[in-house]
Formats: structure tokens, C-alpha cells, sequence
């Protein structure tokens, strides 16, 4: 079989798999946060919480919630990582820096999960199973929390709302839900899915071994196939390993890599179908999916022709990537781990050529939103169809609406904030960071690709992927702080300006679909969508990505 | 609109340059303030591509000035029309004892009264509390007809400014001096009100936001420019962003709304506010009031029905006979009817008369009306009930054939009018049966189509029975009709359709819509109505034409796709411009990127100047059709999407390649530009 057909092959293989479990996850995923009934696991943990789940939170409540989960969750985590040479299980950690633990504790809660230190030696199992998994999986449930509020509001029928006019529902009820009825089965399926194709999972010691050429080698096992599986499933990223799942105890086989493909990409693809089922017309939905689909495909198929006609290698650039995976297994994996702030690799980035680069970056530059990472993907999606909707709304002679819901002054300026802020992020960091000359020495590469590099970085912690360009030393203060901030505010400004958008327009009583509605379900509007997405990012970036990829690839 | 409009308005335009004025558009601000630092630029470090630049630069904020100063120009014609009308009057007011005494017109307070007489110009805002007078009010609506105001009911009201023709009346001021009517209408058209509507706030904190962006993107070319190794010019920076930054919807947004509120103002509909104007463009129901808007006001015989054994013809001179005398519009249209359709000899009233016929007319005790012949004999024409007991009394016997006809044009919601004889000698019997009904205006029920397509419903209100309104909806096409209805149900209809998220349009002239209209989105009272009925509506028709309606939501539409296509132009247009811009300010860095200089521009300073030419000029070409309007023709919101999408967007991102490319041409022949 040719490397084309089983690349070929390896694609649809995923696309069936991701309609199959897609369509019935993004059922159970309504459910889930439409539900009025609790389970009995979740009342013990709303007695422990001391919430009543059956209260109803306005928006600021949910925003605040939100802020002070995360708050907590970041306090907490940095303090465990600066005493965990102090706790048990230390097996030979050396611990990280101030700013290297206060960036790491801010990337997991943010669910970016970029790693300054590297994966096995920075943090210890404590630290990883204590702090880091649990991160893992609350820092998702977060981000589809947040999700569902939305589409409920979107659903809602203003003072029609028997829980009032503009309750968005009650985040810790929401967090826990999504926790314990989807992420915690989820995360259980994959990791024995994982250890059946035979990723690692013990708590023993480091092995060390002496090798044939006579080196010492420590090897490190861990609890690596359940944080495997969350990693994945809850669009995270951070490796056990600093190699991250090109490392063959995290991800030995191409089955295991597909596998890991499609935890990465399965909520954020289902969630699209949870929409059309909360706001009551699953063809919208499928226009969503299928926005965030066209995305993803063209940039697989972009990233895998640009590897393929690299004149690096007789078949492609192989640079960076794994034997065992080939060209196919890691530009499938590279373009959607970018596409879903996963942040997750199985090759390196950085020896991708310039235009394959360029694609990765692209895909994070276009605001994580092909599909996305869980939660924060559609919300990002739900925010381009407002500010097409908003556009092309004028076009037909109507005040623009989405969904019967009015997109007027107070919902564009949310709408519009959440686009600024962004490329304000990562244009104004990457510019500083090239302009300093402090900042400057941590760049390995020169020229265009060291702006890649530096671009890279920012984009990817603005945009809460995680992913890095590999070349750049990111270690030191400047980048561990300036990246931390791009984090907390590239993940909670939109955050809390969507949970503001949602109490617009859960207040708002919905305007029936008319001849004279403009139709947010056809051929054309996903159209509509695609070109408003690429156009913004594009003007954005393009000078920016000229200096970079572009020069590269075009000199 | 033409090159001479234009030339005429320059002064306006530099006038407009004032920085507290500029900002109002943030957009046009940071050309604005571009234009200032590319100027100061070049005055440092004089080049003619620098100057050249900041000439252009200047040109883009003078020309998104002349674009408002020219929709501003036409308002203000305009204004000065109705100004002219609003010269100073001498009131008549009335003492509390009786008495006249004559103050200047601006010295009128809320509830004074005042007498006008034939010849005097009313001199304020008021209701007619006595008497009855012919005015001219063609000052206002422009038609030279005088109209009838009396006292009561729903002619009462009367503008300031307009003239008494006949006889005398007392009105009631019921406004201040200075917020009339006419002053009112002035201030509109004029703009001087004008402030920014919900649906124009919402695009420029979207402008605002686009602009932010691109600034954050150009600035961060410096550091990024420096680091490759090549510091950009700022004047390039600044030719860049001006590209970039929506400036063709930004310097047309406030002329495209005072041209929405003007061609209002030419079909001779008022708008209180642009907020009501852009509700036009979204209303999902309209109420239309049956009489008058959908039907002709009266009802018509349409036809005539002999019973068995009667011919056509002599039902028809019968009923013409019979209704010689009856000068009531159903009447007539008798008359009308058996004179055109059955040829009847057409003998006037005087005629009969003088052979010592005598007319029995119509009255609401007996009625019925006809006329009593010399020679004896008599015709009757009316009521069923009333002619039935008529030819009872007379000995006559009434036909079962006649209870099915009257039956029949019931059912179908007309009005019939049996039609009997009494020959000399004989008993009185039965011809036949006219069949009255209400007329459909023609075209409704293609218009009601029309709107359908355009997601609109429409409602027929009508007092008349539901059968009756029934009929009459079916055969004009309406989606639901409110029969017998009173005010408040009206009121109750328009409440209902709000809970359901809808926005509702409707007419109304009496002081008993006012509630109804007040409540509507877009209530749009009739210049003829009551003042209550105008005070409570956000629209005025001058035209009195309740089918007006449907044009000003055409307008609302028309105002909205307008701006919606210009920004998707703008924004549309940038990519072209990066392809120009991009390439010319890093090709001496990155020589491969000439690459992307898809249109072959001269040299990176060509290209440059090209963009930003381009750019300033697209805004004038543009003027037109911000003042008429984007094209709009009705339809499904798909279709309209398709075709606008495709015309602005596709349309957008094609244009300036080729525009640029043609300005470089020219461009690239001034020395120091190659």
C-alpha cells in the first residue's frame, strides 16, 4: 500500500469515526447541559461545594465563578509545583523556577498547557497527577461550561425564561457535569483504548539501564495512558514526556496515533452537533460542523501537500517527524492538534517547511476555530457566525439577527472585543519580543524563521494551543511571564466576554424565522463564514506572516 | 448627483476638516490624523511621493466630508422651501372674555385660542374647536387641493403655516411656538436632529473595532520590519493603514443615512426618527386598515341579478331609476354601472322632474330610496327586509328566487340591493338584485405577494363582519384579517404579535389609533388625522396614502442592504491593497516576495501611491450610490443575500486590482515615482 492510499485511508478512517461517535456524543453533550435532573454523585459534590444546583447565576455571577474557579486553580497549582520537591513521589524532579512554575500553572488552568519545562523532568507524578490531570480535565469542563451556556442562552426565551430573563444557568453545576458524565467516561474509554495499543501505565520507579553503546539511560514510566487520554480528549496538549506524543511510551503505534487524532478532535466536532440541539435546529449545527470541518480538511490537506512537495527528503520532509508515523500520520496530527488549541505533537514543528509552518500557524492565527479546542472552539465559531451574520444580516435589509436573536449595538461590541483581542496579544507581544534585545537571545533561528518562531509562540499561548515552534529557548523570565499573560488573557477576556454575550441574549425574546430571515443553515452562509473568518485573519496577519512563512517559502 | 455638486460642496467639505468634527467618524479621525503626520513628514523630509501621498491622504477626509456635505446639500434645498412658508404670523387670540386681541404668532402658549378667517395663515399647530373652513395646506404637502378641517371628529387638526381659503374657524394651539410641525420637518431634513440610530452605532463600534485591529497590525510591522533588517518609512506605515481601515463605509455611513431619511422625505413621509426608519426595514407584520388602503373606500355595484322571468335590461333601468336621486356613493355607482355595462339612457334627475316624477331618497328609517312616476307607477331600491315589506304591503308576493340571490352575494361578502316595481294598477314585484361589494384596489394582491416573499405578514383590520372580511381578504390576498374590530383590539393584536418577537407597521388617522400607533414600531399617521393620531405615530404622511406604507419598508430595507454593502465592499477591498502595498514595502528585504505583486505594479512607491489614490477615490465613485441606495428589489432573504454577496463582496475583491492597476499606469508616469 502506497504512503497516499494509507494516508487517504487514515483520513477517512477518522472522518467515519468522528460522524459515528460525533453524533451521539453531541447528543449526550445536550444533555448534559440541559439536564434539570442531577446524578447522586453530582448532589455529594454540590453538598461538598456547598452549591445549591438548582439556583440560577446571571451572567456576572457565572463570569465570577468563573474567574475565581480558575484563580484558585492557578494559586493552587503554582504552589504545588514550587513544594513538590518537599512532597512524596519526587523519583528525581528538579522542580521549576518561580516563572516557570507561575507559566505552567497559568497554562494548564487555561487549558494551553505549553510547556516551559520539560514534560518528565519539571514535573514529578505528584505534580502531574495531583496538579496537572486534574487541571486537565477541569480546565476543559470550563471551557464546554461555557459553551453551553452560550447555545442555552442562544435557546432562551427572554422573559419567557422560567429561570428569568437573564440567568445563563449555574457554572458549577456545569463543571461538574461535564466532568462527571463526559470527560471522566470519556477519558476512562481512551486510556484503556491507549493501553491496549500499548502506551505505558505504572507508577514505578525510573529504570535506569545501561545501553549497548555503554551510555547510563534513566527510563521513566508514570501514569502515562489516562493522562494520555485526557490530554487529548480535553484539547490540552502537555506531554507526559517533553516529546510529547512523538515519545513511543506515549504514542508507540500509528493505531495509537490515529486514536489520539481522534480524542483530540471528537468534542469539539460533537459539541457543533450539541448546538443544533439546544437551539432547536440541528441544521444549524451541522453548518457549524461543517465550517469548522471545511477548516480543518483544507488545512490537512495544505499542511500534508506542503510536507510532500518540501524537496527536503526523496518522499517529503521527513525532518522531525516519526518513522513510525510517516508524513501523512504527522501532518494529520499537526494540522488538527493546531486546529483544536490541543497543542499536542507528534512531530516537530519547527522542521515543517515554510508553508506547512505557515498552515500550523495559520490555523491557531485564525483564532482556534477549525474546530477548535473543546468548548472555547464553538464559542469561537458562534462568534464569527455573529459578526458574518452581522454583515451579511445588513445585506438583506433587516436589523442582522442569529438565530432569532437581535445582533445589536451592546452584542456586536462583545462580538467585537472578543476579535480584538487576540491579534492585539500576539502582534504587540511578538513585536516586543523582536524589538528587545534581552528577549531576542533566546531565538535559535534568524530571519524569517526565527519571526515564525517568536510569532509562533504567542499565537499559540494567545490562542491557548500549547504548541511550540520548538526552536525558541522560552525558558527565562521574559517569555515564561509575557506568554503567561497572553494565556490568562487570550483564554479569559473572550471567556467572560462570551458569558457576557450570553446574558444579551438569553434576555432577549427570540424573533421568529421569516421568508425575510437571512437562512445561517445553507451552502452559502458556511461559505459566508468561511470567507468573514479568512479575510479577518488574513488581513490581520499578512503582514506579519510576509516577513515570516511567506519570505521563507517564497525566497 | 454630478461633477458640478461636487465642486459645490469643496467649501463645505475643508469647512468639515475641524478636527471636532472629523471625529464624530472615528474611522475618518485616524485618516485624519494621518493625514496631519504624513503632512508634517514631508514638510521635514520633502519628496513628491511624500507630498504626493499627503495630498491624497487630505483628499480621502475632503472627499468622505463632500460625500455628507452633499446628502446634507440636499436636505437643506429642502428646509429652505419650507423655511420660506414659516414667516412671521399675527394671531388672533381669544380673551378669556371674548374678545380679539392680536399677538405675534411666537406668543402663543398650549391652549390658547386663536380665529382665523379666509385669507390668514394659521399661526400655529392646533385642533379646530369651532367651525368648519377650507385650507390650503400646499405649503406642507405640496398638493395645490385645498382640504376641509372642521371641528371634531377626525379632520380637526391643522398645521401651522398653512392658509385658510374660506369661511372662519377657532383652533386650539397644541404646540409651543418653535416645535411645530414645520419647524420639526425643518430640523429633519435638514439633519440638525440627526443623531446616530441603534443599527449605525452597532457598525461603527464595528468600524472601530476593524480599525483598532488593523492598527495593531501595521504597528506591529515596525519591530517586525526592523528585526528582518529594514526600518519602514512612517509615511508608509501610515499610506498602509489608511488602506486598510474601512475608510469607504466609514466616510459614506452618515451620508447613506440622511440620503434613507430623504428619499422618505421625497415620497412625503416624515420620519420622527432614523431609529423608526431602520424598524421599517425589519417590520415582520403590517396592519393595513381594510377601507381605504386595501379597497376603494366605498362600496360598488359590480353587478346586476334579475330573477327568472326579468331580462337584464330592465332590471338595469329599473335600478338606474331608482337611484337617480341617491347621491350616495353606493348610489352612484349604481347609476354608473347600469349606464356603462347595460347602455341605460342617461335622463338626469331634472328630467323626470319636470314630467312630475318624485324621488323618494334614502333614509335610514325606511331604507330604501326610488321615485314615484307621473304615470303612477314606482320603483324602490334597498334594504331586503325593507323592500320585501314594501312589496308585502302593495299585495305583491316575493319569489323564493330572490332569498337565494340576497343568500348568495352575503355568503360571498357583498351588500345586496333588492330592486322592485310597481306598475300602475298592479301588484309590486321583484326585478332582481344588485350586488354591492368592496372594490380590491388593483395590484394589492400582488403586492401582498411581494411582501410574503419578503417575510412579511399582513394583517387586514376592518370593522365589518368576519364573513364579509373574509371575503374580502381572500380576494385581495391578505395572510389573516381582525374582523369587527375595535381599537383595542387592535392594541391587543399589535401587543401580541411583539410577545411573539415581531415588529409591527401600521396606518391610523383618528384619535382612537393613537394608542395602537404609539404601541406599533412603525405607526405611521396620516397628515389628515387627528394631532393626537400624529403625535403618537414616529412617521407622517403628508400624502394621507395608507399604501405608503409598504414603500417605507422598502426604504427601511433599502437603507440597511445599503450600508451592509459598502462595508462588505470596504472591507472586500483590502486584499487587493495588501497585494499592492505588501510587496512594495519588503521586496528590497525579501526579494522572492515580489512574487506576491500579482498586478505588476510600476515600483513599491507607485504601488504605494496607487492604493492610497484608489482608495480616495473609490469613495466618490461611491457617493451615488450611497444617496440612491443599493438597487433593491423585493425578495427572499436567501436571494437578496446571494445576489448582494456576490455584486459587493465578490465584486469588491475584484474591483480594486483592476482600479489600482489602472492608477499605477498613470502613476508610474510622474518622474521620481519609477
Amino acid at each position: 500500500m502506497s504512503d497516499t492510499v494509507a494516508g487517504l485511508l487514515q483520513v477517512g478512517v477518522l472522518v467515519a469515526l468522528l460522524v459515528a461517535v460525533g453524533l451521539p456524543l453531541g447528543a449526550w453533550l445536550a444533555t448534559t447541559v440541559t439536564d434539570s435532573r442531577h446524578w447522586r454523585v453530582e448532589r455529594l459534590v454540590h453538598r461538598l461545594v456547598r452549591v445549591d444546583p438548582d439556583s440560577q447565576q446571571g451572567w456576572a455571577s457565572y463570569a465570577a465563578s468563573v474567574v475565581a474557579f480558575s484563580l484558585v486553580g492557578i494559586i493552587a497549582l503554582f504552589a504545588l509545583i514550587l513544594a513538590q520537591t518537599r512532597l512524596p513521589l519526587v523519583q528525581g524532579t528538579e522542580g521549576m523556577q518561580w516563572h516557570t512554575a507561575l507559566n505552567t500553572a497559568v497554562s494548564f488552568v487555561t487549558n494551553t498547557n505549553w510547556q516551559s519545562y520539560a514534560g518528565e523532568a519539571g514535573a514529578g507524578p505528584l505534580v502531574q497527577t495531583a496538579g496537572l490531570a486534574v487541571q486537565n480535565f477541569v480546565s476543559a469542563a470550563v471551557g464546554i461550561a461555557v459553551a453551553g451556556a452560550l447555545m442555552r442562552a442562544i435557546a432562551a426565551r427572554g422573559s419567557a425564561n422560567p429561570a428569568g430573563g437573564s440567568a445563563v444557568g449555574n457554572f458549577w453545576v456545569d463543571v461538574t457535569r461535564v466532568v462527571v458524565r463526559v470527560l471522566l467516561p470519556g477519558a476512562a474509554i481512551g486510556a484503556v483504548l491507549l493501553l491496549l495499543g500499548g502506551v505505558v501505565q505504572n507508577l514505578r520507579a525510573p529504570l535506569t539501564v545501561t545501553t549497548v553503546d555503554g551510555v547510563e539511560q534513566v527510563i521513566r514510566g508514570g501514569l502515562i495512558a489516562s493522562q494520555e487520554a485526557i490530554k487529548e480528549l480535553g484539547t490540552n496538549g502537555g506531554g507526559y514526556f517533553n516529546a510529547n506524543s512523538a515519545h513511543p511510551f506515549e504514542n508507540p503505534t500509528p493505531l495509537t496515533n490515529l486514536l489520539e487524532i481522534f480524542l483530540l478532535l471528537v468534542i469539539p466536532f460533537a459539541l457543533t452537533r450539541t448546538f443544533g440541539i439546544v437551539v432547536g435546529d440541528r441544521r444549524q449545527g451541522w453548518a457549524l460542523g461543517a465550517f469548522a470541518g471545511v477548516l480543518w480538511l483544507g488545512s490537512v490537506a495544505l499542511t500534508t501537500w506542503a510536507e510532500l512537495s518540501a524537496a527536503t527528503g526523496p518522499g517529503g520532509s521527513m525532518e522531525g517527524k516519526e518513522v513510525r508515523f510517516g508524513l501523512w500520520g504527522s501532518s494529520l496530527f499537526a494540522a488538527s492538534t493546531t486546529g483544536t488549541s490541543t497543542g499536542a505533537v507528534n512531530s516537530m514543528h519547527e522542521s515543517y517547511s515554510p508553508l506547512g509552518g505557515g498552515v500550523l500557524l495559520g490555523n491557531m492565527l485564525l483564532g482556534e476555530i477549525s474546530p477548535g479546542g473543546v468548548g472555547s472552539g464553538l464559542y469561537g465559531i458562534v462568534v464569527i457566525a455573529l459578526l458574518s451574520v452581522f454583515v451579511a444580516g445588513l445585506m438583506v435589509g433587516r436589523t442582522p439577527e442569529y438565530l432569532g436573536k437581535t445582533i445589536g449595538r451592546p452584542e456586536i461590541t462583545c462580538a467585537a472585543l472578543y476579535t480584538l483581542v487576540m491579534p492585539v496579544l500576539v502582534l504587540g507581544l511578538t513585536g516586543a519580543s523582536l524589538a528587545l534585545d534581552g528577549p531576542r537571545e533566546a531565538m535559535t533561528a534568524s530571519g524569517p524563521r526565527g519571526l515564525t518562531e517568536v510569532m509562533y509562540a504567542y499565537a499559540s499561548a494567545a490562542n491557548n494551543n500549547g504548541s511550540a515552534f520548538a526552536g525558541l529557548g522560552a525558558d527565562n523570565p521574559w517569555h515564561n511571564l509575557t506568554l503567561a499573560a497572553a494565556m490568562l488573557l487570550g483564554r479569559f477576556v473572550p471567556m467572560l466576554l462570551v458569558i457576557r454575550l450570553a446574558g444579551l441574549l438569553a434576555a432577549q425574546q427570540p424573533r421568529p424565522a421569516t421568508a425575510g430571515t437571512m437562512p445561517t443553515h445553507t451552502p452559502l452562509f458556511v461559505g459566508l463564514l468561511l470567507g468573514i473568518a479568512l479575510v479577518l485573519a488574513g488581513l490581520t496577519f499578512f503582514p506579519a506572516l510576509a516577513l515570516g512563512p511567506l519570505a521563507e517559502a517564497l525566497s | 448627483m454630478n461633477a458640478a455638486a461636487l465642486v459645490a460642496v469643496i467649501p463645505q467639505a475643508l469647512t468639515k476638516l475641524d478636527p471636532r468634527h472629523v471625529w464624530r467618524s472615528p474611522v475618518i479621525f485616524v485618516v485624519w490624523v494621518g493625514s496631519v503626520l504624513t503632512t508634517a513628514l514631508a514638510v521635514a523630509d520633502p519628496s513628491v511621493f511624500a507630498w504626493l501621498l499627503a495630498l491624497w491622504l487630505w483628499a480621502t477626509v475632503v472627499f468622505a466630508n463632500a460625500a455628507e456635505a452633499v446628502a446634507e446639500g440636499r436636505g437643506r434645498a429642502q428646509a429652505a422651501s419650507l423655511r420660506a412658508t414659516k414667516r412671521e404670523s399675527v394671531a388672533h387670540r381669544l380673551t378669556d372674555t371674548g374678545a380679539v386681541e392680536e399677538v405675534p404668532g411666537t406668543a402663543l402658549r398650549i391652549g390658547d385660542r386663536v380665529v382665523v378667517e379666509a385669507g390668514q395663515v394659521i399661526p400655529g399647530d392646533g385642533d379646530v374647536i369651532e367651525g368648519v373652513a377650507t385650507v390650503d395646506e400646499s405649503a406642507i404637502t405640496g398638493e395645490s387641493a385645498p382640504v376641509i378641517r372642521e371641528s371634531g371628529g377626525d379632520r380637526c387638526a391643522v398645521t401651522g403655516g398653512t392658509t385658510v381659503l374660506s369661511d372662519r374657524i377657532v383652533v386650539r394651539i397644541t404646540t409651543k411656538p418653535g416645535e411645530s410641525f414645520i419647524d420639526r420637518m425643518i430640523a429633519l431634513v435638514e439633519g440638525a436632529e440627526r443623531q446616530k440610530t441603534p443599527n449605525e452605532v452597532a457598525l461603527t463600534i464595528l468600524l472601530t473595532t476593524l480599525t483598532i485591529i488593523f492598527l495593531a497590525s501595521v504597528m506591529a510591522i515596525q519591530p517586525l520590519a526592523a528585526y528582518s533588517g529594514g526600518l519602514q518609512p512612517v509615511i508608509v506605515l501610515v499610506a498602509l493603514l489608511v488602506c486598510l481601515i474601512p475608510t469607504t463605509i466609514g466616510a459614506l455611513l452618515s451620508a447613506i443615512g440622511i440620503a434613507g431619511m430623504d428619499r422618505l422625505v421625497q415620497r412625503n413621509v416624515l420620519a420622527m426618527s432614523g431609529r423608526a426608519v431602520e424598524a421599517a426595514g425589519d417590520v415582520s407584520t403590517l396592519l393595513l386598515d381594510k377601507t381605504g388602503t386595501i379597497t376603494f373606500g366605498n362600496r360598488r355595484a359590480t353587478e346586476l341579478l334579475p330573477v327568472p322571468g326579468v331580462s337584464a335590461r330592465e332590471l338595469a333601468e329599473a335600478a338606474h331609476l331608482s337611484s337617480l336621486a341617491d347621491t350616495t356613493p353606493e348610489g352612484r355607482s349604481v347609476v354608473d354601472l347600469a349606464r356603462e355595462t347595460y347602455a341605460v339612457r342617461a335622463a338626469s334627475v331634472d328630467e323626470h322632474a319636470s314630467t312630475g316624477a318624485e324621488f323618494v331618497e334614502f333614509s335610514a328609517a325606511t331604507r330604501m330610496s326610488g321615485v314615484d312616476l307621473a304615470d303612477g307607477s314606482a320603483v324602490r331600491k334597498g334594504a331586503d327586509s325593507a323592500v320585501h315589506r314594501w312589496v308585502v304591503d302593495g299585495g305583491g308576493e316575493v319569489d323564493r328566487e330572490v332569498a337565494d340571490l340576497v343568500d348568495g352575494i352575503s355568503r360571498s361578502g357583498g351588500t345586496p340591493l333588492v330592486v322592485a316595481t310597481w306598475a300602475g294598477g298592479g301588484a309590486p314585484r321583484v326585478l332582481g338584485v344588485i350586488h354591492l361589494k368592496d372594490v380590491v384596489k388593483p395590484g394589492m394582491r400582488e403586492r401582498f405577494d411581494v411582501m410574503r416573499a419578503m417575510g412579511i405578514r399582513t394583517v387586514m383590520v376592518t370593522g365589518d363582519n368576519s364573513v364579509t372580511a373574509a371575503a374580502i381578504a381572500k380576494e385581495a390576498g391578505v395572510d389573516d384579517v381582525l374582523a369587527e374590530a375595535t381599537p383595542e383590539d387592535k392594541l391587543a393584536l399589535i401587543t401580541r404579535e411583539q410577545e411573539g418577537g415581531r415588529l409591527v407597521a401600521m396606518t391610523g388617522d383618528g384619535t382612537n389609533d393613537a394608542p395602537a400607533l404609539a404601541r406599533a414600531d412603525v405607526g405611521v399617521a396620516m397628515n389628515t388625522g387627528t394631532s393626537a393620531a400624529k403625535e403618537a405615530g414616529n412617521m407622517v404622511d403628508l400624502d394621507s396614502d395608507p399604501t405608503k406604507l409598504i414603500e417605507v419598508v422598502e426604504i427601511g430595507k433599502q437603507l440597511l442592504i445599503t450600508r451592509g454593502a459598502l462595508t462588505t465592499f470596504s472591507i472586500a477591498n483590502d486584499i487587493a491593497k495588501y497585494f499592492a502595498i505588501i510587496p512594495a514595502m519588503f521586496v528590497t528585504l525579501f526579494p522572492g516576495l515580489d512574487a506576491l505583486n500579482v498586478m505588476r505594479l510600476a515600483s513599491p512607491q507607485s504601488a504605494i501611491l496607487s492604493a492610497v489614490i484608489f482608495n480616495a477615490l473609490v469613495i466618490i465613485a461611491l457617493v451615488p450610490l450611497a444617496l440612491r441606495g443599493v438597487r433593491y428589489r423585493p425578495s427572499s432573504a436567501a436571494a437578496l443575500l446571494r445576489r448582494n454577496l456576490l455584486v459587493y463582496g465578490v465584486g469588491g475583491v475584484v474591483t480594486p486590482f483592476i482600479g489600482i492597476k489602472l492608477i499605477d499606469l498613470t502613476v508610474s508616469l510622474i518622474p521620481g515615482m519609477k
